[in-house]
């Protein structure tokens, strides 16, 4: 069974047989036949402002259903603009599949009108990309995209299409099978070695639960749970793990790293078995690579042997999906618990762990003259309770961000973790938005990112995606103006921001309500009015300008070795 | 000393892109790179010499690994192979040296490929190391000119090619296989 179609069609109905519902893209030349075929297709096409913005949204729309996200752009100029999102997506292993429209295949390498070498420039921002010169292949290719985007470490797959192949026409049948010979995913697990981990997790005096993006991505925060409880260990997650194990779990211990808690750091120095989950021991959490759990031994479980021993030697390294490997542990542990006996270890391990996080708690700055960036992120969290989709820009607010706001489920924490993309957080809560229309979505960003990101507020309000837009503006590049005040004699170089839209105006001018709040006193208000407004909504935050984010790990510092709070004043007897 | 892995990768356009990328990305500088056809016209035989620290090579090979085009690359610097080179070459020999040159030829098992009144093109193969002390002893007899081939091995272990089996994809069941989570 055939029939005759053109490649734009086929592309749209492998899309529909992939189960996508909808496209975050921007149309042009070379791509309007595939517009063309879109214009009465049931798949939902979202036009953004700009392509970087495409994939930001489709990874925010991934990131919050787990749902490979799409974006799509025109050659040249189109393509190039995505290659940020799809570096992002590639750093935080988030499935995308981003389509491109390539010129004509006979005028490729003729510098013809917006060509571009899309395939030679995404070659390194992707997971595996494709050039398609020939209809036939399309099929067989657009169910490869999505395959490899979705299996194994996820991560982004761009398709360039050539304006002929949109153009012509094929019998299409489709696709029931694929096959890529090379493409080794390893899920299982080895069992020997599985036995082996369960066995090192009880006879630990020390031990610590490492959990990441990985536990996010492979959806095993119920199985995580379980392997907490039965090894009853502390346990931190990172940066792209918060919400993994709830917020609220007796066993969590909060963030590790630069700017992670003291007791998920010291827990992390002194501890002597890491049972590392889906993580990579990014620098950002290590800090200096030697004076990183120290006296450790470590269980690295991954889906990607490549991130085994990459940065730190694994002791007992299990290559395999964290949804079929943590039950493996669990069942394993359930069997050896009995006999495992009293671990007297363990109980002065929780003493400890426990001091620690009474010595120096994660806790809120408030004053009565200004807000401040931790008391707006309290009553974020206050208001929300753990419920609600957060999407985070980069800077100073993310880190507070983290910090403080709770999140009892995965997926609700949403922000670009290894590329530290500025802009990210508007887009990214667009997508999410997009994917959750019932539920409420927030996003934090800095009056930064937010001036990055500025004109997506016009497809917010296209498409009635209520999301509330609130910019924690301190009138600086904090985290830049933070590291040179510390690191750099306060020498403020290039990071005042002296000019921020009135936001009355600027939400105005889209067509929805904004605000600026400066005191302490309005702020919950202020949040309340705005989360409770039927659209979306634009809410300026002025806080203290030159407050700094701690505790803090310098870069290169050793974790347990940080820096909790600004310099006290000496006094001099 | 010279590290040599081996990779049988699909002929598909950009894998050879895929592969030098992930060194460039990395500033490995290629000592020498070939790359030819196999007994199946749809699979090539890359093999790169590359100056790397073992461990750097470790993590090397797993990235190479993880390229969708790549069906295995296998470090040889360590494990039993034959690893050869060809080398291609014209000296300049007036009358006086001819003799001595094709004396020097025959010790290396060179063969003349070309013979004119002003001198030879010369054809060896062997061990790396070999070829460099010819081209040494012959440059001694004044000017030449050298294309190597570059680094060729064969394995003397046979390994298991570990191949991925078809997946379903397009179809309902494959849609449902997903959502238990794991594809």
């Amino acid at each position: 069974m055939s029939q005759l179609m053109s490649g734009a069609k086929i592309l749209l109905e492998c899309l529909a047989r992939e189960g996508v519902d909808t496209i975050f893209g921007y149309p042009g030349g070379v791509t309007l036949p595939l517009y063309d075929a879109m214009y009465d297709n049931p798949i939902r096409h979202i036009l953004v402002r700009h392509e970087q913005n495409a994939a930001f949204a489709a990874q925010g729309y991934s990131r919050s259903t787990g749902k490979v996200g799409v974006c799509c752009a025109t050659s040249g100029p189109g393509a190039t603009n995505l290659v940020t999102g799809l570096v992002d997506a590639m750093m935080d292993s988030i499935p995308v599949v981003a389509l491109t429209g390539q010129v004509t295949a006979k005028l490729i390498g003729s510098d013809a009108f917006q060509e571009a070498d899309t395939f030679g420039i995404t070659r390194s921002a992707t997971k595996h990309n494709y050039l398609v010169k020939n209809i036939n292949e399309l099929p067989q290719v657009i169910h490869e995209a999505f395959y490899i985007a979705s299996s194994g470490r996820p991560g982004p797959v761009l398709v360039d299409i050539t304006k002929d192949v949109f153009q012509g026409n094929a019998h299409y049948a489709p696709v029931t099978s694929i096959h890529l010979p090379g493409y080794k995913v390893y899920t299982e697990g080895h069992t020997g070695q599985i036995r082996r981990a369960a066995q090192m997790m009880l006879e630990a005096e020390r031990p610590m639960i490492y959990a990441g993006g990985g536990i996010v991505l492979s959806n095993s925060s119920a199985e995580l749970r379980e392997l907490v409880e039965l090894v009853d260990a502390p346990a931190v997650c990172t940066l792209m793990g918060l919400g993994s194990l709830g917020s609220e779990h007796p066993n969590f211990i909060s963030m590790p790293g630069m700017h992670g808690s003291y007791a998920a750091n010291m827990g992390m120095y002194n501890t002597d078995l890491i049972i590392a989950l889906g993580v990579r021991f990014d620098d950002r959490v290590t800090g200096r690579l030697n004076a990183f759990a120290p006296h450790a031994r470590i269980i690295h479980v991954d889906i990607d042997p490549a991130e085994i021993s990459k940065i730190r030697n694994a002791d007992l390294p299990i290559v395999g999906d964290l949804k079929r490997v943590l039950p493996k542990l669990s069942a394993v542990l359930r069997e050896l618990k009995p006999s495992a006996g009293e671990r007297a270890g363990l109980k002065a391990w929780w003493k400890q762990i426990r001091e620690w996080k009474d010595e120096h708690p994660l806790k809120p700055v408030v004053s009565d003259t200004d807000i401040k960036p931790q008391h707006l992120m309290q009553e974020i969290d206050r208001l929300t309770k753990g419920k609600a989709i957060v999407c985070s820009d980069v800077g100073q607010h993310q880190m507070w961000a983290a910090q403080l706001i709770r999140f009892n489920e995965p997926r609700l924490w949403i922000n670009s973790g290894g590329l530290g993309s500025m802009g990210f957080g508007l887009p990214a809560a667009l997508g999410a938005q997009v994917a959750n229309p019932d539920q409420l979505v927030v996003a934090i960003c800095g009056d930064g990112g937010f001036q990055m990101s500025i004109p997506e507020l016009a497809t917010l309000f296209n498409f009635g995606l209520p999301v509330k837009v609130i910019v924690m503006n301190n009138g600086y590049l904090g985290m830049v103006r933070q590291w040179q005040e510390l690191f750099y004699a306060n020498r403020l170089s290039q990071v005042t921001l002296d000019c921020f839209p009135d936001p009355v105006q600027l939400a105005g001018a889209y067509g929805f309500k904004g605000r600026t709040v400066e005191r302490p006193s309005e702020l919950t208000e202020a949040l309340e009015t705005a989360f409770a407004d039927p659209g979306p909504y634009l809410l300026n935050v002025k806080v203290t300008p030159t407050e700094n984010v701690y505790p803090m790990v310098p870069a290169g510092g050793a974790i347990n070795e940080m820096v909790l709070g600004p310099p006290q004043p000496v006094a001099i007897a | 000393m010279l590290q040599v892995i081996t990779l049988l990768v699909e002929n598909k356009t950009g894998a050879l892109m895929r592969v030098t990328g992930l060194l460039t990305a990395r500033g490995y500088n290629i000592d020498s790179l070939t790359v030819a056809r196999t007994l199946d016209p749809e699979l090539s035989r890359m093999t790169i010499a590359v100056a790397i620290e073992p461990h750097q090579r470790r993590q090397l090979i797993k990235h190479m690994n993880k390229l969708i085009n790549v069906l295995q690359a296998t470090d040889l610097t360590d494990s039993p192979a034959v690893i050869r080179e060809l080398v291609l070459m014209r000296v300049r020999a007036p009358q006086e040296s001819r003799t001595g040159i094709l004396k020097e030829a025959e010790i290396f098992g060179a063969r003349v490929v070309d013979s004119t009144l002003e001198g030879f093109a010369l054809e060896a193969t062997g061990d790396i190391e070999k070829l460099d002390e010819f081209i040494d002893i012959m440059r001694s007899y004044g000017e030449i000119e050298v294309t190597r081939g570059g680094a060729v091995a064969v394995s003397l272990e046979s390994r298991k090619l570990r191949l991925s089996p078809p997946v379903p994809r397009g179809t309902e069941e494959a849609k449902s296989e997903e959502k238990t989570g794991v594809i």
